[in-house]
C-alpha cells in the first residue's frame, strides 16, 4: 500500500524529517507516536502533499506510483485521505455542497457515475451515524463555529463518505473529551477493513485504548526510533519519550 | 509557498471568453462634441423640444464642470472630442417589429453569449429589451406587459409615446447638473430602457435588459428610467458583456429609479465588460450614476450588484429614503483581478422617519486589482430613528492587490443607530489545501471558496441571474490563487 523510504523533508530551510522509513500494508493500522516537533504532523502532511513542505531526498511509493510526483487532489482521489489536526473554517460553503462536489469528484475518478441528490443524502444519513451527527450540520458552513469535538468529527465522517484507501489521522484525538474519543474511535474501527490501511498520528496513547493499531512506530528527530507492537505504545506510557531516546542516543551520535 | 504564487498567476492567466466583435454595418456620428452635435443627435431621434432643451442645458453646464478626481482609481485623461456619440446598426431603420425582424448576426452574437433570447423568451418568462450599441433592437413580451398596463420600452420610445411621463420624471433624482458624467449623460445619451408600473401592479415577470458596446470608438450613454407608482413592485435585470477591444471606451450611464409609496424596485445587474488584458490594456471605463428615490412612505429600493468586469468601474448605487420607514438596500459583489480598478459603494441619504438602509459589500482582489469600497450613510435631522447596518469585507488573493475601504457616516438625528463593520481576509493556503485533499481541483476550490464569501449577496439576486453570477465569478477567476 505505503512504501516510505529514507524520506527527507525540509520547511523552511530547516530539516523536519531525516531518512524516514515505513512500510504499510493494506489492512493495517499503524500508530505513529513522538514527542512535540518529532515530525509526525509534518509526515502526515507531506503524505497529504501540503504544498508548504519540500522532499529533499527519499520515496514515497503509494500503490505501486510515485506518490510525491501527484497533487494533493491527485492523492485524494486516488484514496489518500487526511483528517486534518485542524480542520479549516470556509465561511458561507455548506458542508454538505463541498462533501458533494468532494465525493463526485472521487467518484468520476473512479469512472463511477456522480451521486444524484436524493442517494448523496441517503449516505450521508448512513454515515452521519457512524459518528453520531445530527443532519444540521450538513447545513451549516463547513467548520465554521463546531466545537474542537464536532470539527473532529466531521473529519471521521467525511472520511466514511469519500470511502479512502489510505487514511491518515493527524492528532484526531487530540482536544477531544473522553465521550468524543469514543466516538471517533468507534467510527473509524468501522471502517477497518482487510483493504483500508489507517495511519493515526498521535502524542498520546490514549486513542490506542479505543483504536488498537497492529504497529507502533515512535518518532524523534524527524525518523522511526523503534517500531513494535501495540505493547510498544503501553511501554512509552510507563516510561515516556525519554525512554526511547537514551535506548537510541548511541545511533543518533553515530549519525551525527 | 512559492508553488502557490506561481499557480496564482497561471490561474489569473486566462483570456476574456466574452471577446469578439460582431460585423454591423453601423451608422456612426463623426467624433467630437458641440451643441451641433447635440442637436443632430435629437432631430435624428425625432425629439419633441423639451428633450432638446433639456439636454442642451446639460450639455452648457458639463462644459462648466470639471471631470472629477477623488475616487480611487487612475487612467489616461479621457479626449472627450474623440469619442462618437450616436452608432446605431444600420439595419433598424425602421425599427423591428417582431425578432424575425431583428438581425440575425445580432441575434447570434447574444447567443455566442449564452443569452438565448427565444429561449428566455419561452423559458425564463424574461422580457428582453436588448440593447445594441444604442438602440433598443429587440422588445419581447411587450404585450403581457401592456395587459397589466406596464410600460417597458426603449427610451426612444417612450419619449415619442409617453413624453409626459418622461418630461415629469427624466432627471427628477439625478438632475442634469448631478455631476460630470451624469451632465454629459444628459447632454448626448441615445437610448435606455423606461420602465413604467401602474399603482397596485405587481409586475408580472422579472424586467431584463443586455447591454452591450460594440462599435469601434463608440462611447455609450445609456439611461434608465423606472418609476414605480404607489404600491406597485418591478424586479428589472441588468447584464452586461462587451468583445474584446484594444481601446479604452468610456461607459457613462444614469440610472434613475423612483419609488411611490409602498413601491418597491429591486434592481440587479451583473457586469462583465472586458476588463482589459493582463496588462491593464484595453478595457471599459465604467462610471456610472445609479440612485433611487422612496418618494413616498413605506417604499424601498434593493440595489444588487455583481461587477467582475471593466478596466475601471466607479459607481455608488444609492438611495434617498424620503418616505417614513422607507427602506434602501445594498448589496454589492465588486471582483477586480489583473490590473482592473474599482471604486464602488453606496451612499444612504436618510430623510424621513423611521427610515432604514443595510449595505453588504464584498470586494475581492486578485491578480494586481484595486478594490476600493467607499459608502456614505448620511442620517439628516428630520429623520428620527433612523438605522443603518454596513458590512464591508474584503477578499484578497495573491500579494499584489489592493483593498480599501472609505466609509463616511454623517449623523445629524441622536436618535439614529449605525452600524459598521468590515473585515479583510486572504484565501488561505490552508483553506485550498484542506479542499483540494478532499479531492477538489485548485480552481473548483477557489470557486467554492469566493463563492461562500459571496453567498449574503447572490442570495439577493434573482434565480437565473445567480447562477450566471457564480459561474461569472469562477470564469473570472480562474486561477486567482492566495
Amino acid at each position: 500500500m505505503l512504501s516510505v523510504t529514507n524520506l527527507d523533508v525540509a520547511v523552511n530551510g530547516g530539516m523536519i524529517l531525516n531518512g524516514l522509513n515505513l512500510e504499510v500494508q493494506a489492512g493495517e493500522v499503524h500508530a505513529i507516536m513522538g514527542p512535540n516537533g518529532s515530525g509526525k504532523s509534518t509526515f502526515a502532511n507531506v503524505l497529504a502533499g501540503h504544498p508548504g513542505y519540500e522532499v529533499t531526498a527519499g520515496s514515497v511509493i503509494y500503490e505501486g506510483q510515485d506518490l510525491l510526483q501527484m497533487e494533493p487532489e491527485e492523492r485524494a482521489r486516488q484514496g489518500v485521505f487526511l483528517a486534518f489536526q485542524y480542520p479549516v473554517e470556509i465561511p458561507g460553503v455548506s458542508n454538505v455542497y463541498m462533501l458533494k462536489a468532494a465525493v463526485n469528484e472521487i467518484r468520476k475518478h473512479r469512472g463511477e457515475s456522480e451521486l444524484d441528490a436524493v442517494k448523496f443524502l441517503k449516505l450521508v444519513r448512513e454515515k452521519l451515524k457512524l459518528v453520531d451527527m445530527k443532519e444540521e450540520f450538513m447545513h451549516r458552513a463547513v467548520n465554521e463555529g463546531f466545537s474542537g469535538g464536532e470539527k473532529k468529527r466531521n473529519e471521521i465522517f467525511q472520511m466514511a463518505m469519500l470511502e479512502p484507501k489510505l487514511a491518515i489521522l493527524d492528532e484526531t484525538d487530540s482536544g477531544l473529551d473522553i465521550d468524543a474519543l469514543k466516538v471517533v474511535a468507534q467510527g473509524v474501527n468501522e471502517l477497518r477493513d482487510a483493504s483500508r490501511s489507517i495511519v493515526i498520528v498521535t502524542h498520546y496513547q490514549r486513542l490506542l485504548d479505543y483504536i488498537v493499531p497492529d504497529y507502533v512506530h515512535v518518532l524523534a528527530g524527524g525518523r522511526v526510533l523503534k517500531s513494535g507492537g501495540k505493547e510498544l505504545a503501553l511501554e512509552l506510557e510507563e516510561h515516556g519519550y525519554g525512554w526511547i531516546k537514551d535506548q537510541t542516543a548511541e545511533p543518533l551520535e553515530t549519525r551525527a | 509557498m512559492s508553488s502557490s504564487v506561481a499557480t496564482i498567476s497561471d490561474l489569473i492567466g486566462r483570456d476574456y471568453k466574452e471577446g469578439f466583435v460582431t460585423e454591423i454595418e453601423t451608422d456612426t456620428f463623426p467624433p467630437g462634441l458641440d451643441e451641433d452635435v447635440i442637436r443632430a443627435l435629437s432631430t435624428k431621434k425625432n425629439e419633441p423640444d423639451f428633450m432638446l432643451d433639456w439636454r442642451l442645458s446639460a450639455f452648457q453646464r458639463w462644459q462648466e464642470m470639471a471631470e472629477p478626481n477623488w475616487a480611487h482609481v487612475s487612467y489616461q485623461p479621457i479626449d472627450f472630442q474623440a469619442i462618437s456619440y450616436y452608432s446605431a446598426p444600420r439595419s433598424v431603420g425602421d425599427g423591428p417589429q417582431s425578432l424575425d425582424e431583428v438581425d440575425p448576426k445580432l441575434l447570434e452574437t447574444y447567443s455566442k453569449l449564452g443569452i438565448p433570447l427565444q429561449e428566455q423568451k419561452f423559458l425564463a418568462g424574461v422580457a428582453v429589451d436588448a440593447v445594441f450599441d444604442s438602440v433598443s433592437v429587440a422588445t419581447t413580451f411587450k404585450s403581457k406587459l401592456a395587459e397589466a398596463g406596464v410600460i417597458f420600452c426603449p427610451f426612444s420610445e417612450a419619449v415619442q409615446e409617453h413624453p409626459e411621463l418622461v418630461r415629469r420624471y427624466l432627471g427628477s433624482v439625478v438632475p442634469a447638473g448631478d455631476n460630470f458624467y451624469a451632465a454629459l449623460n444628459a447632454a448626448v445619451f441615445s437610448d435606455g430602457s423606461f420602465v413604467y408600473i401602474p399603482k397596485g401592479v405587481r409586475c408580472p415577470m422579472e424586467l431584463s435588459t443586455y447591454f452591450r458596446i460594440n462599435a469601434l470608438n463608440t462611447g455609450q450613454f445609456e439611461r434608465t428610467l423606472i418609476v414605480a407608482e404607489e404600491d406597485s413592485y418591478v424586479s428589472y435585470l441588468e447584464g452586461c458583456t462587451a468583445p474584446m477591444r484594444d481601446e479604452n471606451q468610456l461607459h457613462a450611464a444614469v440610472v434613475e429609479l423612483v419609488a411611490m409609496k409602498g413601491a418597491q424596485i429591486k434592481y440587479s445587474t451583473v457586469q462583465n465588460w472586458y476588463p482589459g488584458d493582463e496588462e491593464g490594456r484595453g478595457g471599459i471605463y465604467n462610471f456610472v450614476t445609479k440612485r433611487g428615490a422612496c418618494r413616498g412612505d413605506d417604499a424601498k429600493i434593493s440595489w444588487t450588484q455583481v461587477e467582475t468586469g471593466s478596466a475601471i468601474t466607479w459607481k455608488y448605487p444609492s438611495v434617498l429614503l424620503e418616505g417614513d420607514r422607507s427602506v434602501g438596500e445594498f448589496y454589492s459583489v465588486a471582483l477586480t483581478n489583473n490590473c482592473q480598478q474599482a471604486d464602488t459603494g453606496t451612499k444612504m441619504v436618510h430623510i424621513g422617519k423611521n427610515t432604514s438602509s443595510t449595505i453588504i459589500s464584498k470586494g475581492i482582489s486578485a491578480g494586481r486589482g484595486q478594490n476600493a469600497y467607499r459608502g456614505q450613510v448620511k442620517i439628516l435631522k428630520g429623520a428620527e430613528n433612523a438605522r443603518n447596518y454596513s458590512q464591508c469585507d474584503s477578499l484578497l488573493m495573491g500579494d499584489r492587490c489592493g483593498a480599501h475601504t472609505y466609509p463616511y457616516i454623517e449623523v445629524k438625528n441622536p436618535t439614529a443607530t449605525v452600524e459598521h463593520e468590515a473585515t479583510t481576509s486572504k484565501i488561505g493556503e490552508d483553506q485550498l489545501f484542506y479542499c483540494r485533499q478532499r479531492g477538489l481541483s485548485e480552481e473548483d476550490a477557489v470557486s467554492m471558496i469566493v463563492n461562500g464569501f459571496c453567498k449574503e449577496v447572490f442570495k439577493e439576486l434573482p434565480m437565473e441571474f445567480a447562477v450566471e453570477a457564480q459561474a461569472l465569478l469562477g470564469v473570472s477567476l480562474e486561477g486567482a490563487v492566495g
